[in-house]
């Protein structure tokens, strides 16, 4: 079982995140996947939270999880906030929306692997949205499947292509983007 | 065992003395209503549908509280002469 | 085909492949998705039904008790104060004996305001003579739909399937979408014994006596009763047509197990995690999952569970000023029997609170120590 915590902003699409996600797990035929909206209030700014459960086994565990595997920041405010890094196991790893590189992170979070992802640029570079609040989820849901392995290429794309609404052709070269450029630093072999 | 713990003195229902005018919900928009006054008649079915209640007629012209309204759109939507626009919030 | 859905877009593709000629909705959260979606496919052509936008549940569900008379198949989806508003009309579908499949997404009801999962509501309208199926996955939502109608329309007698709210409704999972014509294969088309027509006029549901009002009454429940064996019959015959068993209850690992976690919903779902963490620590754990509430499957559960054995049922519901429902019916159910088991009842999760793996662990480590009471029910919290 791998789980994940999303932490982002309402009008940032994040439970959209965990959703594409899972589509692109299935897809790939990586395992199961669940993708888990935190049952909120959905109002544009207000901190928004998902989490996914990934496993080769069926996943029965129907609940908000506690102890995440890794935690994915889609909103960079996020990164000073105790909250966003509750709970997360011990040489857990982080995937930040940031224009920083990884190693200015480290040592705000000792002993934690971060995963830098520049998705607030990509998203702006391919016009996703207003550039004071981007929709950086598909850029980000490319670097998560490259920074676990979860999902190949096209796979990513095909989960894009299926949950976007709008500015599909965008969106895909968004979420190609970012998977190249952390898969490069992850250093996976290409999936 | 994790019980459910309460408080002997926990009242029977929670009652709130704030005011919903602090409750700014403002923030909640993805689009907003924009006036072009030239074309308004001041026929005030923006006032009498807004659910919200927070459209006031000042000199016969809608003002709309841009820190209640929730860009729900049916002022845009009931808007005769459709002097009453929606756009991204955020937009100039 | 498997394709991630949402647990309410699954309740929709059930009633779109089942083919509802009639869906008549209002929309409240956390239910609204279910027919926003089939809004959406009419628009594009891809629903063929009529689909009517109403002002109030109680209408919705008048204008489907029409449509149903004129021997319709009809669908609606509603949620907590939305289903206690439909509650006149529920009794009047019933007793006009027509096979309504309805979705209730369970949610918690006011006062105080709450938007989230509880089946206080679906069970407050335990008595109004509704089939009532409760689902733990979103496969099973959508498989759901499919076999309620089976049902329901072989008992003549509407049908409820319930899921909860946000942790089914809005949880994203693989579903295996059947084709059309496989939908087609397991059911076929309604064909109303009485129908509502111009061209040959009569009246329906007029006033009856003593008499005749309690032998319509008594053959109402007779049929009610037969529609515990008729949800084992659809349940195999969708086994056989998809691959997936369904039953009026679920068990799992129960075989030798000295207690059992009985509970239902996407709780049922959890408790399987819980009992496969305890059955590693070298305890004989199981799950029995109620899926089928209404009628309650007693034959069933005097079947399964045994003398000697203990069942801590674990409820996210509550009547008030007696205890937790499916605990109070299932003690019902086990009540004369010579040998039975012993049952403890445990509230969680009211208005929402997660019931986590941990809390149903220490729910059964509790009953099986015997430390559990038997004549009061406990209420837990998870604290985090």
């Amino acid at each position: 079982m791998f789980e994940i915590r999303f932490h982002g902003r309402g009008g940032q699409g994040t439970v959209m995140a965990a959703k594409m996600l899972a589509d692109a797990v299935l897809r790939s035929g990586r395992g199961e996947c669940l993708a888990i909206p935190e049952f909120g209030v959905e109002r544009r700014g207000a901190p928004v939270t998902a989490y996914a459960r990934i496993s080769d086994k069926p996943i029965h565990a129907r609940t908000r999880l506690y102890n995440p595997d890794a935690v994915v920041i889609l909103d960079p405010s996020f990164a000073d906030d105790p909250a966003a890094t509750a709970g997360l196991k011990r040489g857990g790893e982080i995937v930040l929306n940031t224009e920083k590189s990884a190693a200015e992170f480290a040592s705000r979070w000792p002993g934690l692997r971060v995963h830098a992802v520049p998705a607030r640029r990509i998203a702006v570079k391919h016009g996703l949205g207003p550039a004071t609040s981007p929709m950086v989820n598909t850029a980000v849901c490319g670097a998560v499947c490259a920074a676990f392995n979860l999902a190949d290429a096209r796979s990513l794309e095909a989960a894009v292509r299926e949950t976007v609404p709008a500015k599909v052709e965008a969106n895909v070269a968004a979420a190609r983007e970012a998977y190249a450029l952390i898969l490069e630093e992850a250093g996976h072999a290409p999936a | 065992m994790p019980r459910l713990k309460i408080d002997e003195n926990l009242p029977v229902v929670h009652v709130s003395d704030r005011s919903t005018l602090e409750n700014l919900t403002g923030s909640w928009r993805t689009m907003a209503p924009r006036l072009r006054p030239e074309k308004c008649t001041g026929c005030m079915l923006c006032w009498k549908y807004c659910p919200d209640a927070c459209i006031e007629m000042i000199d016969g012209r809608p003002v709309i509280d841009m820190d209640h309204c929730k860009g729900c759109g049916i002022c845009v939507a009931e808007c005769p002469p459709k002097c009453l626009i929606m756009v991204e919030e955020g937009a100039r | 085909m498997r394709k991630v859905l949402m647990g309410n877009h699954a309740a929709t593709l059930g009633a779109v492949l089942a083919r509802a000629q009639v869906v008549a909705a209002y929309p409240i959260t956390p239910a609204t998705q279910v027919v926003e979606l089939i809004a959406e496919m009419e628009a594009k052509g891809e629903f063929s039904g009529r689909f009517m936008r109403i002002e109030s549940e109680h209408s919705a569900m008048a204008a489907l008790l029409g449509a149903a008379s004129a021997g319709a198949r009809c669908f609606t989806a509603t949620s907590s104060q939305g289903l206690a508003y439909m509650h006149e009309l529920l009794h009047w579908v019933s007793g006009a004996r027509l096979p309504i499949v309805m979705v209730d997404v369970n949610r918690a009801l006011a006062a105080p305001w709450n938007l989230w999962t509880d089946q206080t509501d679906s069970l407050s309208q335990r008595d109004t003579g509704w089939i009532q199926l409760y689902c733990a996955t979103n496969q099973e939502v959508l498989d759901t739909v499919l076999q309620a109608y089976k049902i329901a329309e072989r008992v003549q007698l509407p049908a409820m399937v319930v899921l909860d709210g946000f942790t089914l409704s809005h949880v994203y999972e693989p579903v295996d979408v059947p084709t059309q014509e496989q939908a087609d294969a397991f059911l076929p088309p309604w064909d109303a014994p009485r129908r509502l027509d111009p061209a040959a006029p009569a009246g329906f549901g007029a006033m009856e006596g003593p008499k005749g009002y309690m032998r319509l009454r008594k053959r109402l429940a007779l049929d009610m009763e037969r529609a515990e064996d008729e949800t084992e019959r659809a349940g195999a015959e969708f086994g056989r047509e998809f691959g997936r068993d369904y039953g009026v209850i679920e068990t799992y690992r129960t075989a030798d197990a000295d207690t059992v976690l009985l509970t239902s919903g996407a709780v049922g779902s959890t408790a399987k995690q819980a009992v496969d963490e305890l059955r590693e620590a070298g305890r004989k754990a199981g799950v029995v999952r109620v899926r089928l509430f209404r009628p309650f499957p007693a034959k069933t559960l005097r079947r399964v569970l045994r003398q000697g054995q203990k069942v801590a049922v674990v409820d996210r519901n509550y009547s008030q000023g007696q205890q937790g429902i499916f605990c109070e019916e299932l003690k019902a159910a086990m009540y004369g029997l010579p040998e039975r088991p012993e049952i403890y009842g445990y509230v969680a999760g009211l208005g929402g609170g997660d019931i986590t793996v941990e809390l149903l662990k220490e729910i059964w480590l509790e009953t099986d120590s015997g430390k559990a009471s038997a004549l009061e029910p406990a209420w837990m919290e998870d604290p985090r």
